[in-house]
């Protein structure tokens, strides 16, 4: 058939274009000023004001300031730290559930489950979770970072649905050949739901390195502090912890450039492995979406 | 022939039977279980344990007494959130700032994928869904931290008004811009990740559909209304419920990094109230009453919402 636009059908495609082009660039100049700012001296950007489409001044001072900051280096240390610890915990206990829960044969799996799913609708709340993380003696902690999200139910479901899908006689023949669940696990099912697992450590991963609010409720210690912490700070209470011992709350204006050397420091590693992993992230949440 | 020896074995005594079977499935799922040890660990120290803790809502928990010596007060705390100046403000808040992004937030990325639905530069879709991912993998932190700047006196919007000729207005510290602020943030922040679900449901959309009503005359906006948001219909339905059931903790995070005392005034939800009374003031079982509260009447939403799409529609999510 061959396809013969009208005058209706250009107009449209013509504002189409208009108003996708026009999402673009509110989403993508915000991003834009924020790099063109943390490469601009102080001085100009006053000068300026907050409309530039290209580095003033261009210098890499505030760079140079984020880099020797002490806090902003330990910070990225701790996240690192936690994303690598964190992910790791979650991805053993999401996929001990999802194959254990994906067994058919299992007594009491049904059970498990509900038990499991519950949680997904009802929580004790904010208090209550903070006064267990008290009595366990996990307050100022890491552990209190690591362990109450230890696992996502939902992540398991997605990854449980995935492993339902791996053929039995695979598991079968295994099994007749005298392995047990651990080598099943890791020998059979792991090796064929590497998308899967990718896609999990991606979620996981961007979930800790993003996370703040509870280390801002159960962390004191400063040496603790992850990244998101110290650019609490800077960036939305406009406070810098130089270096050195000073960490009374002496508060002065944090010049402009340097908070935005912060953002692009703190966000380019994600924004640099992301368009590899974006194809990923979205057959994620396809499959998210097909499990409901 | 082994597994009829074991079959008479077990036969007749019932009784001995079932036990045996269930010790032999136990013993089959031996190192299953072993793998869920962690797992049924974990839900009962962090979830069931501070489900069983919500009854500091009906006392006077005092940290140093634990959960069981603790007095009993009943309702006493309901009854004093109920009456207190906050009761209204909070739900007010609350409900206000979920229904402008019901209203302006839910539609954003269904108008989005249905409109790229409609290029047909592959290239140009690409663009315009990496580009509008992008904000969803910046952290709240960051992106508080940008909108801040961006709308303080001297910042990028206001020098755009300045352009224009008008006056700069320190639009954080003014408690009648704190919706739009919020809103406009999370449509920008979710917009193209929100748009995925939908983008997948559209590639679903059997085509010879599109060809057929072609041939009955159909232009774009029929096609459209006919058959793609038909198609698509279920998806929205099902995400709007649990929008819904959500309702009133959405957000917690963003409000918490994004008000200030001057804004409270509408910027003070349910769950930033609780933060503070709880955390702050260490007022836990008068922040856990709130919080049950809000608990129960989430939940009520929940079900409401999915019974009328199940009438309506036919589909929910039980």
């Amino acid at each position: 058939m061959v396809y013969k636009p009208s005058f209706g059908d250009r107009l449209f495609d013509y504002l189409n274009y208009i108003i996708l082009t026009l999402l673009m660039i509110s989403t993508f100049y915000p991003l834009y000023y924020v790099f063109v700012v943390s490469l601009s001296s102080i001085g100009e950007i006053a000068k300026h004001g907050s409309l530039m489409f290209y580095p003033r001044g261009f210098t890499l001072e505030a760079y140079q300031s984020v880099i020797e900051n002490n806090y902003i280096l330990k910070g990225f240390r701790n996240t690192i730290f936690y994303v690598v610890l964190g992910t790791s915990i979650n991805m053993m206990m999401t996929i001990f559930a999802a194959y254990a829960l994906s067994r058919k044969w299992l007594m009491g799996r049904r059970a498990i489950m509900v038990v499991i799913v519950i949680t997904m609708f009802f929580s004790g709340g904010l208090i209550p979770v903070f006064i267990v993380i008290q009595k366990l003696h996990l307050y100022n902690t890491i552990w209190a970072l690591m362990l109450p999200g230890a696992m996502s139910a939902f992540n398991m479901i997605m990854m449980r649905t995935y492993f339902q899908g791996i053929p039995e006689s695979l598991e079968e023949s295994a099994r007749m050949d005298g392995a047990h669940d651990f080598q099943i696990l890791f020998r059979i099912i792991l090796p064929v739901s590497m998308p899967i697992i990718a896609v999990m450590i991606l979620f996981y991963a961007v979930g800790h390195w993003n996370s703040w609010f509870s280390a801002a409720i159960y962390l004191q210690n400063r040496e603790l502090f992850p990244l998101q912490l110290i650019l609490r700070e800077i960036l939305i209470q406009g406070r810098i912890s130089d270096m050195g011992g000073d960490t009374s709350n002496v508060a002065h204006q944090v010049a402009k450039n340097l908070k935005y050397a912060t953002i692009i420091v703190s966000t380019v590693p994600i924004l640099l492995v992301y368009p590899f992993i974006q194809k990923y992230f979205v057959k994620g949440v396809m499959l998210g979406s097909l499990k409901e | 022939m082994e597994g009829a020896v074991s079959e008479l074995k077990a036969n007749p005594q019932t009784g001995r039977s079932k036990l045996l079977r269930v010790k032999r499935e136990l013993n089959r799922g031996k190192y299953v279980y072993l793998m869920l040890l962690p797992v049924m660990i974990y839900y009962v120290l962090f979830h069931y344990l501070p489900m069983v803790g919500i009854v500091i809502a009906f006392q006077n928990y005092a940290p140093g007494l634990g959960f069981f010596e603790s007095k009993w007060v009943g309702f006493k705390h309901f009854i004093d959130f109920f009456n207190s100046f906050y009761f209204w403000r909070l739900i007010k808040n609350t409900l206000l700032l979920n229904f402008w992004l019901l209203i302006f937030g839910f539609p954003a990325p269904i108008l989005l994928a249905l409109l790229l639905n409609e290029v047909r530069s592959a290239l140009f879709k690409r663009t315009v869904q990496t580009v509008t991912y992008i904000p969803h993998f910046i952290s709240m932190v960051v992106i508080v931290g940008m909108i801040k700047d961006f709308v303080s006196s001297d910042g990028l919007i206001n020098q755009i008004r300045n352009l224009l000729g008008k006056e700069s207005i320190a639009f954080l510290q003014l408690p009648e811009f704190f919706r739009s602020i919020y809103v406009t943030s999370d449509i920008w922040q979710g917009i193209g990740w929100s748009s995925i679900i939908y983008f997948a449901a559209l590639s679903a959309v059997n085509p010879e559909l599109y060809e057929a009503s072609e041939m009955d005359g159909a232009d774009r906006y029929k096609k459209m209304w006919h058959i793609t948001l038909p198609a698509i219909q279920p998806t929205i339905v099902i995400l709007l419920i649990l929008t819904i059931g959500n309702l009133l903790s959405s957000g917690f995070e963003k409000i918490l990094l994004l008000y200030q005392p001057l804004t409270y005034e509408t910027a003070d939800v349910i769950s930033t109230y609780v933060y503070r009374k709880g955390i702050l003031d260490s007022s836990f079982s008068f922040a856990s009453a709130v919080g049950l509260f809000n608990t129960v009447v989430n939940f009520t939403l929940l079900i409401i919402a999915n019974r009328i799409s199940r009438k309506i529609s036919e589909s929910s999510l039980w």
